[in-house]
């Protein structure tokens, strides 16, 4: 039954172990590199960038090499008077940006470090009528990571979490998965997004786990690795996407563990450390941070356990007294 | 992350901002990375010129042509800052400048960089503002010629054409697409999106199925094709569609694939959770024996997904499995071995 399938061919040379210490000098070094044009250009997402690369510092257990004060300091003056938080200075304020910038303190204990109130406020403000939230107050709609900061503070209850529900529910399609937008193509990045939000609101029977589960463990292609929707390429970022739907949902053990690793392995440079999308492309913290916690998910023990819900460390949430709803 | 905008390229001749005498009266403001900075950056020197007079004008809040003009330049060096992005609707409005103008711009950008959040979002502001969607459609089905399946395009697509009711051509389109490429996942998506929202499923059902079944002959190892066909037979059960099972079960022996074999094997499944009163007890056993076999051959089939057919093959035996003890066991049907760390129930 085999047939032409849109998918990538591991070489034999590829890497085949796991190269931490690599990857950690490559995050430590990130961005210290003079003309570093890439990292200019990433400015507008600067607060994400830390909070990937923090992430899998920690992961890793080198988080310390990080400079926390100078990060504590960047994301105070990234606080702007509405309560939001800008992806760098002079930025606007934005949901994502807020939502990593807690993360962010949450890893260093330091959420005292914002005007909490205000943020909470900020957040409630972004929410629709339809129960979505846009991602700024220009209205441009966003994915609905704000339950995060409001579950990290204890301030549930400031948002209208049945709206909420009922517009991520009217995402759902007819295959199981779930879209940006009502209608909008089922899509393992969105998934995501909307099975982490049902395990915070304490929803996730709402879902068609058997149905969303084959769905999902429908991306793994031969090569091992996982696509985002059919007929799409294996990418890195999915490893994570993908698994930690799986995981939320109960269902992580319809995939094959050992492929995907060997896959997930494969997409490391093994010169400059770091992952790439896919074997042979070019490296960056945001594919190192989801293959590393894709790695994690699937059990590698050296590095820490990662929460599937929130992609943080499972000891900072327990430090923290927050352990989402996960299906069995 | 999409970085092709590093490949724009720098005209040979620029005069730096802080150069030009129009712009003397304006102090640059420099990049602040904060009191102590993480890092040490070394910006292009085009890039730190024409944003150091962005945060000016923003400072300022200066409203004028040459702020309008410098959008531009700072978009042409970073098209996803949604700072300037938002500042640039600011001052269209401020300027009442030509918005379709604007849309020819608009069109320029998305044409270079077409997974790009932002000026997406921009061009819908933009066409509300007009209230005029009547190049949309052309404009979408250009960009999706390049990449069929690109998201953005996808929902500005559903979002126009729902907002402004242009649903008539909409299913030629998706029809033509999938004529192209009928692997194409967004496509299929779309025609439930356009059937759903126009004559709905029931009086269509037929034809669908038709529809379905003619593009899987075509390729018979589309999931798109196969989801689609489960997805709108789902709500009202597989097994309550007359003549389907006979017509899969004929594809089975010319167009085998996995997916036909787990839909033969959601339609047993349907049989067995949705069996009229008068279903004999053999009978069920007859429909559950070949439910089973097909999980069989399926974990053989599509190993990397062994465990889901494994799972699948002890739920429904579970479910509807009779108490006689002569019945086989699935073959090579150990308890899965689940890590430890993972307590895992099959449900």
């Amino acid at each position: 039954m085999g047939t032409q399938v849109k998918d990538v061919i591991i070489k034999p040379d590829a890497p085949s172990t796991l190269l931490l210490d690599k990857h950690a000098d490559y995050i430590a070094a990130y961005g210290s590199k003079k003309d570093d044009y890439e990292y200019t250009l990433s400015e507008y997402l600067r607060m994400s960038g830390i909070y990937w690369g923090l992430t899998v510092m920690d992961l890793m257990g080198q988080l310390p090499r990080m400079n926390r004060q100078e990060i504590i300091d960047f994301i105070k003056a990234c606080q702007h008077e509405c309560g939001g938080i800008s992806a760098s200075i002079g930025h606007d304020p934005h949901l994502l940006y807020t939502l990593s910038a807690v993360q962010i303190l949450c890893l260093y204990d330091s959420v005292d470090a914002l005007d909490v109130d205000k943020v909470v406020e900020y957040i409630k403000g972004l929410q629709q009528e339809d129960g979505s939230f846009a991602g700024d107050k220009w209205g441009e709609q966003d994915l609905l990571r704000s339950v995060l900061s409001q579950e990290t503070f204890g301030k549930m209850d400031t948002i209208n979490v049945d709206k909420a529900v009922e517009f991520v529910l009217s995402c759902m399609n007819f295959d199981g998965g779930f879209g940006c937008r009502p209608g909008s193509e089922s899509h393992a990045g969105q998934i995501y997004c909307c099975s982490g939000f049902l395990s915070l609101t304490g929803q996730l029977h709402q879902v068609n786990a058997d149905l969303l589960g084959w769905w999902l463990c429908e991306r793994q292609l031969p090569s091992g690795g996982l696509n985002g929707r059919p007929e799409k390429l294996p990418d890195v970022c999915y490893s994570w996407w993908v698994l930690a739907s799986l995981k939320i949902i109960g269902r992580i053990h319809w995939i094959d563990k050992a492929k995907l690793r060997s896959f997930i392995l494969a997409c490391q440079d093994e010169e400059t450390g770091g992952f790439a999308d896919r074997p042979g492309d070019m490296v960056d913290p945001f594919h190192t941070l989801f293959g590393v916690a894709g790695l994690s998910l699937l059990g590698d023990e050296q590095i820490k356990p990662v929460n599937p819900v929130l992609c943080m460390p499972e000891d900072v949430l327990q430090r923290i007294n927050l352990q989402p709803d996960l299906l069995s | 992350q999409d970085t092709t905008f590093l490949s724009q390229e720098i005209p040979p001749v620029f005069l730096c901002f802080r150069d030009r005498k129009e712009w003397a009266d304006l102090e640059p403001v420099p990049q602040d990375d904060g009191p102590n900075p993480v890092v040490k950056i070394a910006y292009s020197e085009k890039f730190s010129d024409v944003y150091d007079y962005f945060r000016a004008l923003l400072k300022n809040d200066e409203r004028s042509e040459r702020a309008f003009a410098l959008t531009s330049e700072a978009i042409e060096l970073n098209a996803a800052n949604y700072t300037v992005w938002h500042y640039r609707r600011v001052l269209l409005q401020a300027l009442s400048k030509d918005l379709r103008e604007e849309m020819r711009y608009i069109t320029a950008i998305i044409e270079e960089q077409p997974k790009n959040y932002q000026v997406w979002h921009h061009r819908r502001m933009v066409v509300e503002w007009l209230n005029d969607p009547s190049e949309e459609l052309e404009f979408i089905a250009d960009i999706l010629s390049q990449d069929a399946k690109n998201y953005h395009a996808w929902q500005h697509r559903q979002w126009v054409i729902q907002e402004y009711k242009l649903w008539d051509d909409e299913l030629d389109f998706v029809e033509n697409l999938l004529e192209e490429d009928v692997r194409n996942n967004s496509a299929w998506n779309q025609r439930h999106f356009v059937i759903s929202h126009t004559s709905g499923f029931s009086d269509a059902m037929e034809r669908e199925i038709q529809y379905c079944l003619y593009q899987i002959k075509k390729a018979p190892n589309n999931e798109s094709a196969w989801n689609y066909l489960k997805g709108i037979l789902q709500p009202l059960g597989l097994s309550a569609q007359p003549g389907l099972l006979e017509r899969v079960l004929e594809l089975k022996q010319t167009h085998c694939s996995p997916y036909l074999l787990a839909f033969l094997f959601d339609c047993y499944e349907d049989a067995l959770e949705n069996s009229k009163e008068n279903v004999a007890e053999e009978e069920q056993q007859k429909t559950l024996k070949k439910a089973l076999e097909i999980c069989q051959l399926l974990a053989q089939e599509d190993t990397i997904r062994k465990e889901y057919w494994l799972f699948l093959g002890r739920s429904l035996k579970n479910k509807h499995g009779s108490s006689d003890p002569s019945d086989e066991p699935l073959a090579d049907d150990p308890e899965p071995s689940v890590p430890v760390s993972e307590q895992q129930e099959m449900s």
